[in-house]
């Protein structure tokens, strides 16, 4: 998940030569679980966007009916949609819903067993390094800022991730259970909030995946094969 | 430099994904059986782990009623009775006494009322009012018996039907509703009788009622024979 930044100027530890040993960084665990999640993840999106087209707006029956909403009455293409018909669409999605929330909860558990989790939480004291950081990268700042494993806007970057996939799997729960689990649902506003939380999360996620794919082939495509392999062999070992 | 192993394992994986949206695929012969294995494996979830026969679903102010509620039947035209006063609703299966309640008879039974948002498995949801008898009260007065497990409800809609879950079936929200709105059932909404529960999704929730059986064997549905899922609760 490691995506360090373009081409430091003097970075506090030089890049290694090509020589330098691995370095170990990615458990099995995180491993197997960025992978299943990003596979099943797809999935997901593309049921969900199956089981839209069946009432593709947000909002009671005789509306006002939530904005923005781009898609409003739009169903999608066939090529972005899994399951072929509404019951199709359903069965995929709670059928994925079940590695997708194993996955996530044995990932949330090895980060906790492990103390990896202090690496990668964003806490109010990063709030100085992500300016820090966000000034190198527009050029106000010439020197790489020291860091651990992950840079401040990074842990930024995956803390939101973590906590829209938490936000993804609870409006999941409220719109699968809006009935038994009313309390729920009425934390996100209602049944049709509800939809309309999970819907953008969608979007959110579509986007980070975007951003997260272009910045490993761009920055350290060698970050690519540390999350295959555990190993990593590229410019930006981890500075601790 | 690009890792080209790993490069190409990512594009094996994109490809995959996309071949299979690309089909709008439900699974095939190979993945569709398992999907719908998980399917009976929610429903026992969905039963066993979310489902409380005590909790009762929220209710809502007469003033938040949807003015329009869609009305839904699989026949090509609305289902109508030729001669009203003829019809019963027939209870028998597993039960001591067998009946042929009248709709006056069952005006007759405890009366439940209630406000509620209904839950339509394509994502739309509407409030309104309906009032009915209990099914707990009509397997009362028919002496069910022990080795009931399940109710199948059938209806004069071109053989459409549902199979519900004995617990479903008692809880005191599941009612057979004559009226809605505080007016009788219109025959749009499956008039003269319809199941109603704020526990299920609308497909579960059989309308133009002539029978209920209760069963020890897990009966089908119209939709639920199709794939969609068997328990639907909410």
């Amino acid at each position: 998940m490691t995506a360090p930044p373009a081409s430091p100027p003097s970075p506090p530890s030089p890049p290694s030569p090509p020589s330098a040993p691995p370095v170990k960084r990615h458990h099995w665990i995180v491993r197997l679980t960025h992978w299943l999640t990003f596979v099943v993840l797809v999935g997901m999106i593309l049921s969900g966007l199956q089981i839209y087209g069946a009432y593709a707006r947000f909002g009671e029956r005789d509306g006002p009916y939530y904005a923005p909403n781009p898609f409003q009455d739009h169903g999608f293409p066939t090529w972005s949609r899994l399951g072929g018909w509404l019951a199709g669409g359903l069965n995929w999605h709670f059928t994925l819903m079940w590695p997708l929330t194993l996955g996530g909860l044995l990932y949330l558990s090895y980060l906790a067993a492990s103390g990896e989790w202090r690496s990668l939480l964003f806490r109010p004291r990063d709030i100085r390094g992500a300016i820090e950081m966000q000034k190198y990268y527009l050029r106000l700042r010439k020197d790489h800022p020291p860091q651990g494993k992950h840079n401040p806007l990074q842990k930024a970057a995956y803390t939101f991730i973590i906590l829209l996939g938490v936000l993804s799997v609870l409006s999941g729960f409220a719109i699968y259970k809006p009935t038994q689990l009313s309390w729920l649902t009425a934390l996100f506003g209602g049944f049709q909030a509800a939809r309309y939380w999970h819907f953008w999360a969608v979007w959110i996620f579509t986007g980070f995946l975007v951003v997260h794919v272009l910045l490993v082939f761009i920055v350290d495509p060698a970050s690519l094969r540390a999350m295959i392999t555990g190993w990593y062999r590229g410019r930006f070992p981890s500075h601790d | 430099m690009i890792d080209r192993r790993a490069l190409l394992r990512l594009a094996a994986g994109a490809g995959t994904a996309s071949l299979v949206a690309a089909c709008g695929w439900d699974g095939g012969n190979a993945v569709r059986p398992l999907l719908l294995d998980v399917s009976r494996f929610n429903d026992w979830v969905g039963e066993k782990i979310f489902f409380s026969k005590n909790r009762l679903a929220p209710e809502y102010p007469v003033a938040e009623r949807t003015a329009r509620l869609p009305s839904y039947f699989i026949s090509p035209s609305l289902p109508m009775l030729e001669n009203p006063s003829a019809w019963r609703l027939q209870v028998a299966g597993l039960v001591r006494e067998p009946q042929a309640l009248s709709l006056e008879q069952l005006h007759a039974m405890p009366r439940t009322s209630y406000t509620v948002k209904h839950h339509c498995v394509e994502g739309w949801s509407a409030i309104a009012t309906w009032h009915g008898v209990p099914v707990s009260a009509v397997a009362e007065r028919c002496g069910m018996l022990p080795q009931a497990r399940y109710v199948r409800f059938d209806s004069f809609d071109s053989g459409y039907s549902n199979g519900w879950d004995l617990a479903s079936a008692m809880h005191p929200q599941t009612i057979l509703a004559y009226g809605m709105n505080d007016n009788p059932l219109p025959p749009t909404h499956g008039a003269p009788l319809r199941l109603y529960s704020p526990t299920k999704l609308g497909y579960k929730m059989t309308k133009y009622l002539v029978s209920l059986t209760f069963t020890a064997e897990r009966p089908g549905g119209y939709w639920e024979d199709q794939g969609y899922p068997w328990f639907g609760g909410v």
